[in-house]
């Protein structure tokens, strides 16, 4: 997994609501079986026409728009447990996707993938969507040893929280199998004296 | 003494250690897999030379991607095909249980497992799809998990979790005609919304669910994520008991009792508290449809559709192609589907038939009707019930998830409105560009007859 500590960039608003995985990838993208080449098809029914032909209204396809933060609506990544909507989102750049309120599944596959998910408060999320949306060149610090996510240059900032384990493992780039694994032992002992 | 909730005494008794201030390691006893969320799960082990921990505590299904159509030929999407032998090359490697397309107990994960056993009371239990949540029915804690965590419990019969809040939902009264399981969990996610469960496990309480068969529960609890609950549990009692005796899996003789006694110490001790708890009526419950692109958006069939001023809803509607302020009665529907994990047990397809029983499907409407497994199959055809549906001009299938997600053939097209017994009315989910309506299998029972959208209550009174 790749390291995370702090990251500087432009940042993409998709002011959606209940932003599901199905959106994200569409179950019809889900047949291979390994990890590359999902971000060309992140949110393929959103970005391209019926016809195939891209949709200039979708947020992606809009060049004033660039980075690595997606700044989404509350409920992100609800719905289906496929990881391949974090794979989808890490392959086609992004590095932290923004939100009021996150589904647990996706926050939990996106943390094991090195994308790192910083829930705001609604108040945060609304005024970065407008700030972002009335001048796209504005810039975002994610520092994710403080736990703070600020606008350049402003006095916007906020903590967010994230799991103390969590953050050490995003900071190392360290997965849970390398802790699982070491742990054997404690699992073994666990097998021997099962209570039920 | 601590008084414990259901979910207290499973989950702390399957706890292995805790990390200071973080997360838990959480004992795993039986793993589902599929040949969607597994393989890449399967590389990354054999990558980091990782052996698969307890092969004997995984059980593993084809499902996902899979025809519904002869499936004794070989499957004809290249891809998919490839996906599926990916699935049996690995479970053969690894010494893991398959019950690959054509097994007689190939099913639904979320249908077969049950069905055979395997789904007991008191065990924590996974699988790489968010409605594991199905499981909770016996009152085991079941979840779906993504596939790093596929990985992690291959390499460790473990996950590293911290222990979700808990919630209990209580619906008491009597349900009117008409109103099925399916409808009392539309009903709940429609009042409490697509994410009052997040970062929640919940269980289910009251005479209502007291009285559900097992297949009802099943219903309830697979679809505890669309209000974002990672798992829903009911207390086990005597009819989870009778469901599991006899089973293939199922403890047998003594061990059996043994097993048994200590089911009856799990239910909730009187006065246990729940980080939030809701109380519902019965009586207040109809027979449910959705109307938007989330499951939280329905109403009762003989209500019209609320008027929202929101982008997110006004862009619902508008790819439902919907007016705010209207009602769903006499639309014109054209695709039925009765089927996948939350209903595709032998129960719903009872339900159907009982209702189609001697009338005909209305000629604008494809119906397919597609069994959670070769068992369910196998009951229809037994119970004479295939009889009952092909006179009808149903179209009987062989089991899968199919229209549910449409990753096989089985896809809505584009624009059509199709009445369907899934889970999910997410934008394309069945399809691009299809739009769905959830509804109970009665409701699309009697939608495929008519042809179109109507109040059932009236049906049956």
């Amino acid at each position: 997994m790749e390291k995370f500590t702090t990251l500087r960039s432009n940042a993409i608003p998709l002011n959606i609501e209940n932003v599901d995985t199905d959106q994200i990838i569409p179950a019809r993208f889900l047949k291979a079986t390994n990890k590359q080449g999902f971000g060309d098809n992140v949110f393929r029914d959103w970005r391209f026409n019926k016809d195939g032909s891209v949709n200039d209204g979708f947020v992606l396809n809009d060049p004033k728009y660039s980075g690595s933060i997606l700044v989404a609506g509350d409920n992100f990544g609800c719905g289906s447990s496929r990881e391949h909507a974090a794979w989808a989102i890490v392959g086609y750049g992004f590095k932290v996707v923004v939100s009021s309120f996150f589904a647990d599944i996706f926050k939990g596959n996106a943390l094991n993938n090195g994308l790192l998910p910083v829930q705001v408060s609604e108040e945060f999320l609304s005024d970065l969507m407008a700030k972002i949306e009335s001048n796209p060149q504005i810039e975002i610090e994610v520092n994710l040893e403080n736990q703070t996510i600020s606008i350049v240059g402003s006095d916007a900032s906020e903590n967010f929280e994230i799991d103390a384990y969590k953050k050490t493992c995003m900071i190392n780039g360290y997965d849970d199998i390398d802790y699982l694994v070491n742990n054997k032992n404690l699992i073994e002992a666990f097998e021997a004296q099962k209570i039920y | 003494m601590n008084k414990k909730t259901l979910f207290d005494k499973v989950w702390d008794s399957h706890v292995v250690s805790s990390i200071e201030n973080g997360p838990q390691i959480l004992y795993i006893d039986k793993h589902l897999i599929h040949e969607v969320t597994s393989p890449q799960a399967f590389n990354e082990l054999e990558e980091r030379g990782i052996p698969i921990f307890r092969p004997d505590q995984i059980v593993a299904t084809a499902d996902h991607n899979t025809p519904t159509l002869n499936q004794d030929q070989p499957v004809k999407d290249a891809l998919s095909r490839q996906q599926l032998e990916q699935l049996s090359k690995n479970c053969k490697k690894n010494n893991i249980t398959l019950y690959e397309l054509g097994h007689k107990y190939n099913g639904i994960v979320h249908v077969m497992a049950p069905e055979l056993g395997i789904t007991q009371p008191g065990i924590t239990m996974v699988c790489g799809d968010s409605h594991t949540s199905t499981h909770g029915a016996f009152g085991a804690i079941a979840f779906g998990i993504g596939t790093s965590q596929v990985a992690q419990v291959f390499a460790s019969q473990s996950l590293l979790l911290t222990k979700p809040k808990s919630l209990r939902v209580n619906v008491n009264g009597k349900l009117k005609k008409g109103v099925l399981p399916k409808d009392v969990i539309l009903y709940i996610i429609s009042k409490l919304g697509t994410n009052s469960g997040t970062g929640y496990f919940c269980e289910y309480a009251g005479n209502v669910f007291e009285e559900m068969s097992m297949e009802g529960r099943m219903t309830v609890c697979n679809m505890s994520i669309e209000m974002g609950a990672r798992g829903g549990m009911i207390a086990p009692d005597e009819t989870t008991f009778e469901y599991i005796k006899g089973r293939e899996f199922a403890p047998k003789g003594d061990e059996y009792d043994k097993k048994v006694a200590y089911w009856k110490t799990l239910p909730s001790d009187e006065g246990a508290s729940f980080d939030k708890e809701y109380h519902f009526d019965a009586e207040d419950i109809e027979p449910m449809v959705t109307y938007g692109t989330n499951p939280g958006m329905g109403i009762k069939i003989s209500e019209n559709i609320p008027v929202e001023d929101n982008p997110s809803f006004e862009k619902s509607l508008k790819y439902m192609n919907f007016e705010a302020g209207e009602s769903l009665i006499d639309k014109p529907i054209n695709f039925v589907f009765i089927g996948s994990c939350t209903n595709s047990r032998i129960e719903d397809f009872r339900v159907a038939a009982e209702f189609i029983k001697g009338k005909k499907k209305a000629d604008n409407v494809t119906a397919w009707l597609v069994p959670g497994s070769k068992q369910v199959e196998a009951q229809i055809v037994e119970e004479g019930l295939k009889d009952v549906f092909t006179e009808a001009g149903f179209e009987l299938r062989q089991p899968g998830c199919s229209a549910c997600l449409a990753m096989n053939d089985d896809k809505i097209p584009q624009g059509e409105y199709c009445v369907s017994t899934s889970n999910r009315n997410f934008e394309g989910r069945q399809g691009q560009g299809s739009r769905t309506i959830l509804a109970s299998p009665l409701v699309a029972a009697a939608t495929a007859v008519e042809g179109k959208i109507v109040d059932i209550t009236k049906h049956l009174n």
